[in-house]
């Protein structure tokens, strides 16, 4: 079949390789028939990720049709429509018998690298280094799900993929981030960062019951999009210090709770970012946090951050004195997708929300490589790709 | 890990060592002394916290046999002190390694007391047969395609909580250890710690173990504790082995 295979920085290939195959009872094989590329993916592509070996498929937002199970599959059958969880999980450890999903205890098989690092290893996840278990990823014809019978979520007829795509990862992420925040009648939410989780956390915000969501970016078609399809109010940070624009259109309290939607490869305008640009570049410091500190900054007292925002590391700097005398709550981790699947497939089947106003880019498979270019740099108004193998 | 105090079935095996006035607060690591050491133990195995540290002089199985059969044969075993350290053969490597699995201890036992069924998640092991009651027989891989062999007995062996062995004579590795199940506090399934001693000889054969157990033999067992998990309540192991990847 052919795969996105990962090759170094900045280097990845389609490639031909060997067809999946069942390997444990609890498999199923998907022939993919819509895959995107994440934000998540570009931390990988510009080599941020360790334990990445070379020839890795990438890709972590795919669906498609089933078309073989192990022999311990019963709920899915062959030629099922199915999207796909990002996050493995086993579905009978303490940690999924409690819906925390993603800190599955028994889908990766590398967790000794994970305990080292982290002390505990969270969930095993497709397309996303070793350290997450090394399975291979969805940017592909094929692809092999472990744990199938609780990790495909059967979509009924009559929706699109590019309806359900994004319930893979960035719907319920966005989601999880706005529900992360408590969301109380009258409450204001600021979300750094309008790239595609951001996006649906605004959504996701209103959803909620958020009276007004103001967005943080410096990507004018981003902000353009926060404004016109998710009715935020807007900030440009690279015209305005974001900090004090926030507070100034919060009254002075600050946001009820702040979402750092962007991560460990965080842009910024002032001395700390440059610091840590330069950090990075030599690898003193794994993450680059400056949406973190200004959201510790910016929250009202007694708020919450809520972080979807990817990190992967030691960040440098945190005002951790500010988090602390302020009374905040941090909620973040990677989404229990499981947990969202059903309740926002039937937002989507209601009609609240069609995840695919975001889609700027529809590719082939073939050519994933030009998709993460233009996607990183942010050309020809690049806000998400979908790949049709 | 939770230290308990021990009580009713569990502490029967424990009991003949925790008599002495001594055993309670545990002595600090520094001490050295064989009471201590034998307290130490017997604790560790009853169901108390371990530190290994501060045990490194004294043998596991020489613990598990006064375990089994006594404080006073333990006091009479190491009053023999030292006969594999005056031989120069003191070279033993304990590991210990403690994993919870949300199932009930009962269910765990019984998987674990089957030893055919251990070369499922242990990696190095080739495979076990159980000859009777007691005696089994053992044969894990080593590299060049070579395999190690022995036969252990189970020296002590508490339905539902613990489970002791040694190696007999004329093992190709001398080793020992026990695994122990004890209910989580609140219903969340049961901790299942493994304590093992490899008492490596010199020579050839040294180097091939090292390489056989690893460089980190503590790694080596918390995977296999994993895969125990995995197996017992995921009912599978978690893979990639045999997925595509690109050239």
């Amino acid at each position: 079949m052919k795969a996105l295979c990962w090759h170094g920085a900045n280097d990845v290939r389609v490639e031909t390789v060997n067809d999946p195959k069942i390997l444990n009872p609890r498999d199923a094989i998907i022939k993919i028939t819509s895959t995107a590329i994440c934000g998540s993916d570009l931390h990988i592509y510009d080599g941020y990720i360790p334990t990445m070996k070379s020839g890795d498929i990438l890709g972590h937002e795919f669906m498609g049709e089933v078309v073989e199970v192990g022999s311990e599959v019963r709920n899915i059958n062959k030629g099922d429509r199915a999207v796909v969880p990002f996050t493995i999980a086993c579905g009978s450890c303490f940690f999924c018998e409690r819906d925390m999903w993603s800190l599955c205890d028994n889908s990766n098989p590398n967790a000794w690298m994970a305990e080292k690092l982290y002390g505990h290893s969270p969930s095993g996840l497709f397309g996303y280094s070793h350290l997450f278990g090394g399975y291979a990823g969805g940017q592909a014809e094929y692809a092999r799900v472990p744990f199938a019978d609780v990790g495909l979520l059967k979509i009924p007829e009559g929706l699109a993929d590019e309806q359900v795509l994004f319930l893979t990862d960035i719907f319920p992420t966005g989601y999880m981030a706005a529900e992360n925040c408590n969301i109380q009648p009258g409450d204001v939410v600021a979300v750094w960062g309008c790239g595609p989780v951001g996006l649906f956390a605004i959504k996701s915000a209103y959803m909620l019951g958020a009276e007004r969501v103001i967005a943080i970016d410096r990507v004018p078609e981003r902000l353009q999009m926060a404004k016109e399809q998710c009715q935020a109010e807007i900030i440009d940070y690279e015209e305005v210090d974001a900090g004090e624009a926030v507070t100034e259109m919060t009254g002075g309290r600050g946001p009820d709770s702040c979402i750092d939607a962007v991560g460990m490869e965080a842009h910024g305008t002032g001395l700390d970012s440059l610091f840590d640009q330069a950090k990075q570049a030599v690898r003193l410091e794994t993450d680059r946090p400056t949406a973190l500190r200004q959201v510790i900054v910016a929250c009202r007292k007694g708020g919450t951050v809520s972080v979807p925002g990817v990190y992967g590391g030691f960040l440098d700097k945190i005002p951790m004195g500010a988090a602390f005398n302020k009374g905040l709550t941090f909620k973040m981790g990677q989404t229990h997708v499981h947990h969202y699947l059903r309740p926002l497939l039937e937002r989507v089947q209601q009609g609240e929300i069609d995840p695919s106003f975001l889609i700027t880019h529809r590719l082939k498979l073939e050519d994933a490589p030009h998709g993460y270019e233009i996607f990183k740099h942010k050309k020809d108004n690049c806000i998400k790709v979908v790949l049709q193998p | 890990m939770q230290s308990q105090p021990l009580s009713g079935s569990e502490s029967q095996g424990a009991s003949d060592l925790t008599t002495s006035p001594g055993s309670t607060p545990q002595p600090a690591p520094q001490e050295t002394g064989q009471v201590s050491q034998a307290e130490r133990w017997s604790s560790l195995i009853g169901g108390g916290a371990l530190v290994l540290s501060g045990l490194r002089q004294r043998s596991l199985r020489g613990a598990l046999l006064a375990i089994a059969g006594g404080g006073l044969i333990y006091r009479g075993a190491t009053a023999q002190k030292g006969i594999q350290e005056e031989l120069g053969m003191n070279q033993s490597i304990k590991v210990e390694k403690t994993v919870t699995i949300n199932k009930p201890v009962a269910e765990l036992y019984q998987f674990w007391r089957k030893f055919e069924n251990l070369p499922h998640f242990m990696k190095h092991l080739q495979s076990v047969t159980v000859v009777d009651d007691r005696r089994s027989h053992w044969v894990a891989k080593a590299p060049l395609g070579t395999n190690v062999e022995w036969d252990a007995e189970i020296i002590d062996e508490q339905e539902n909580h613990l489970i002791a062995w040694a190696s007999v004579e004329g093992a190709d590795v001398d080793n020992s250890g026990f695994v122990r199940f004890q209910p989580t506090t609140g219903n969340r399934g049961t901790e299942v710690k493994v304590v093992l001693e490899y008492n490596v000889p010199g020579g050839a054969i040294a180097a091939a173990l090292a390489k056989l157990f690893g460089e980190e033999p503590e790694q080596q067992i918390g995977d296999d504790l994993h895969r125990f998990k995995q197996l017992m309540e995921a009912g599978e192991v978690a893979t990639t082995e045999g997925q595509p990847k690109g050239g």
